[in-house]
């Protein structure tokens, strides 16, 4: 949305200009929002009315100003962003403005250009030839880059929360607790994704080893061999019990098939050796020496995987990113599409993906503790859903779901 | 009570420039007929125990017959016009110099706001009406009303052979107010008909004779033929009306009201 804020003046009452401006923005399909309005007390008195005018382009916001300016109203202009050049190499400007996820406008040498992309806790790098404005972080930053700084200028357009209430994420828009139920919500989730294969979005699944460790493993599985994965944010420790019990049926020595029986804990270092030796995980299938699992299934499927690494890993296995600059820049280009997100299980990942994604990207959390939930979702409000509980339920229905035919017409009547 | 007039003689009055769809260079007026019509109109308003001034007519501003452009007159205060058309913005500094030769405080409007004068601004009691679009702007009106310290309603002119506000609105003494409903907007509409409770309709086929191009003096009205209907109804309200001949001066757009300036059309505000 584009917008201008303009100031009528006068008699605007009695002359029924205001009625009149007001009509003219909803006739053309714009919006208003009365920022001030101050009403003469006395007959002579005039008064004051400041009103924010948006539209959808520039273009019909410029032609709807134009045409309220012959009723009288004068456009408030709006003071250019200020812009101080980056001191160093990875240095912001003290004064730096930080963005947030939300589609962001500034303004520069008289024009409001948005920034892209819109991306939190960065700063804001302004190209003046190119008429362009960027979010970056602090390791793109080089110096004498112009970084805008202060407030003034810049203009932030939250995500509106959608009228036509047929929105799953919009209308349920909440945290379903462990003591509530479920069942209902993951069905509609089910359509959402499905809807959401149909119009070519992009779903990402960001999953913790809690996945595999609870046998949730195969339902995901599923859900990759049906296509409803197609990228997999993960660390290291999962993609290794998946290939663990792909190779030992273990994970981290515990048989998820075999409540009380424990193997051994060697089987974990195995398994990373095992990888080391083939070359990597997609070597691993070629060589079909992994056959099984989850990370067979998103080779086989075609499925992008991004590995990322942390202090406590062993191994790593080849292909995770242990350079924690560049797992976020890879992190960033793989989101950069995804217009579903599902945080099942893991605290670390989950928060480490949320920061990164656009407010525009549906997302649901899925973990056992109600705050990890929390605070996943607390950057997606109005397009997100959190449900504490296993993964393992939750995914074993939604697999179910999706795979269940939908019911038709002609079935219902019989 | 006897009201003061500014008037200008037609001696260069002609169809120069085309900026109404009234005007057409290829269908001139007939100087010595409208010379006539003015010097009925003339007679007519002195007869009427009117005090008349005139100023001198300048060559190559034709259209400075039509004095009630000049600007607008409240007490000994002058506000002179900022004409649209450049045609016309020659006549400002001859009525300016003349107003304050003869006395009056002339306040000028900043540069940047179109402004007609009495063309487009007519009292009705206290209340200023004021119409803009075609020749004044609607920014011009709130500069006037901070001068005057009256209400002034603002409404938008929409038939653009009505480009002035006393081409299709005339108020009367008793409170009423003549019009031409379909010369304003949906808005301007309401907003007249909310001030003023009593309104006269006038049929389009006698607006297009300016009918409410018309001189009210108390209970005498001088306005211009072709409005038997109009003329009906004023005589039923106890008006006395005066009709003439005003073909030439409406091939510029104009008529009885427009050849007229009130000195001033109101004491105070």
């Amino acid at each position: 949305m584009f917008s201008e804020t303009i100031e009528l003046r006068g008699h605007i009452i009695d002359s029924l200009i205001l009625p009149k401006v007001l009509d003219q923005i909803l006739t053309h399909s714009a919006n208003f929002k009365i920022g001030e309005i101050k009403i003469g007390k006395k007959r002579a008195d005039q008064s004051f009315a400041r009103i924010e005018v948006s539209a959808e382009t520039h273009e019909a916001l410029d032609k709807l100003v134009l045409r309220l300016r012959q009723h009288g109203a004068e456009v408030v202009e709006r003071a250019d962003a200020q812009l101080a050049k980056a001191p160093a190499d990875g240095v912001f400007p003290r004064d730096f403005y930080v963005t947030t996820n939300q589609q962001t406008f500034v303004r520069f040498d008289g024009k409001e250009i948005e920034v892209r992309p819109a991306m939190m806790d960065s700063a804001i790098a302004v190209d003046r030839k190119k008429s362009s404005a960027r979010a970056v972080k602090f390791f793109d930053v080089k110096k004498d880059d112009q970084i805008i700084v202060g407030h003034q200028g810049i203009r932030v357009v939250p995500v509106q929360r959608s009228t036509s209430h047929t929105d799953l994420f919009q209308f349920i828009n909440t945290t379903v607790d462990a003591d509530e139920p479920k069942s209902a919500v993951i069905r509609e989730l089910a359509r959402e994704l499905q809807r959401a294969r149909k119009s070519k979005g992009k779903i990402a699944i960001v999953g913790g080893p809690a996945i595999v460790r609870t046998g949730a493993g195969e339902h995901l599985v599923r859900l990759i061999e049906s296509g409803y994965v197609n990228r997999l944010f993960a660390g290291n420790a999962f993609a290794v019990y998946d290939v663990e019990r792909a190779l030992f049926g273990t994970s981290l020595g515990v048989n998820p098939d075999l409540a009380f029986t424990r193997g051994g804990h060697e089987n974990h270092l195995r398994a990373i050796n095992m990888i080391r030796e083939s070359g990597g995980i997609a070597s691993a299938v070629d060589k079909k020496i992994l056959t099984s699992g989850l990370m067979h299934a998103c080779v086989i499927h075609k499925v992008d995987i991004v590995l990322t690494g942390s202090i406590r890993d062993e191994g790593p296995i080849p292909g995770v990113t242990t350079d924690v600059v560049e797992a976020q820049k890879i992190m960033r280009a793989k989101l950069a599409d995804v217009t579903h997100v599902l945080l099942l299980g893991t605290i670390q990942h989950s928060l480490a993906v949320a920061t990164m994604l656009a407010p525009t990207v549906k997302t649901v959390c899925v973990d056992i503790d109600p705050s990890a939930v929390e605070r996943a979702v607390e950057h997606q409000p109005l397009q997100s859903i959190g449900l504490v509980t296993d993964v393992e339920p939750f995914l074993r229905e939604l697999a179910d779901c999706i795979a269940a035919p939908e019911p038709v017409a002609s079935d219902r009547k019989k | 009570m006897s009201r003061e007039l500014l008037l200008c003689p037609p001696d260069h009055y002609g169809i120069e420039y085309e900026i109404n769809p009234w005007m057409s260079r290829a269908r001139g007026a007939e100087a010595a007929l409208a010379q006539k019509q003015w010097r009925d109109l003339h007679a007519t308003l002195s007869k009427l125990h009117c005090k008349i001034d005139l100023i001198t007519p300048q060559p190559k501003l034709p259209d400075m017959v039509f004095t009630a452009n000049a600007g607008l007159t409240v007490g000994k205060k002058f506000i002179p016009s900022n004409f649209r058309h450049k045609e016309r913005a020659g006549e400002a500094p001859h009525f300016a110099r003349w107003m304050q030769e003869n006395g009056y405080d002339v306040s000028w409007l900043p540069d940047d706001l179109y402004f007609e004068g009495e063309g487009d601004a007519l009292f009705r009691g206290d209340t200023l009406f004021c119409g803009y679009k075609f020749r004044s702007d609607i920014q011009s009106h709130r500069a006037v009303a901070d001068m005057l310290g009256c209400l002034v309603i603002s409404v938008e002119l929409v038939d653009p052979r009505f480009y002035h506000l006393d081409t299709c609105f005339c108020p009367l003494p008793d409170g009423a107010a003549v019009w031409f409903p379909a010369g304003f907007d949906e808005y301007g509409q309401r907003a007249i008909r909310e001030h003023v409770p009593d309104l006269v309709d006038v049929v389009p086929e006698e607006a297009v004779h300016f009918c409410c191009n018309a001189v009210v003096l108390g209970r005498d009205i001088v306005l211009p033929e072709g409005a038997p209907t109009l003329v009906a109804t004023l005589r039923e309200r106890g008006y006395s009306c005066y009709e003439l001949p005003m073909t030439e001066f409406i091939k510029a757009g104009g008529a009885c009201k427009c050849l007229t300036m009130f000195m001033p059309q109101r004491e105070k505000c």
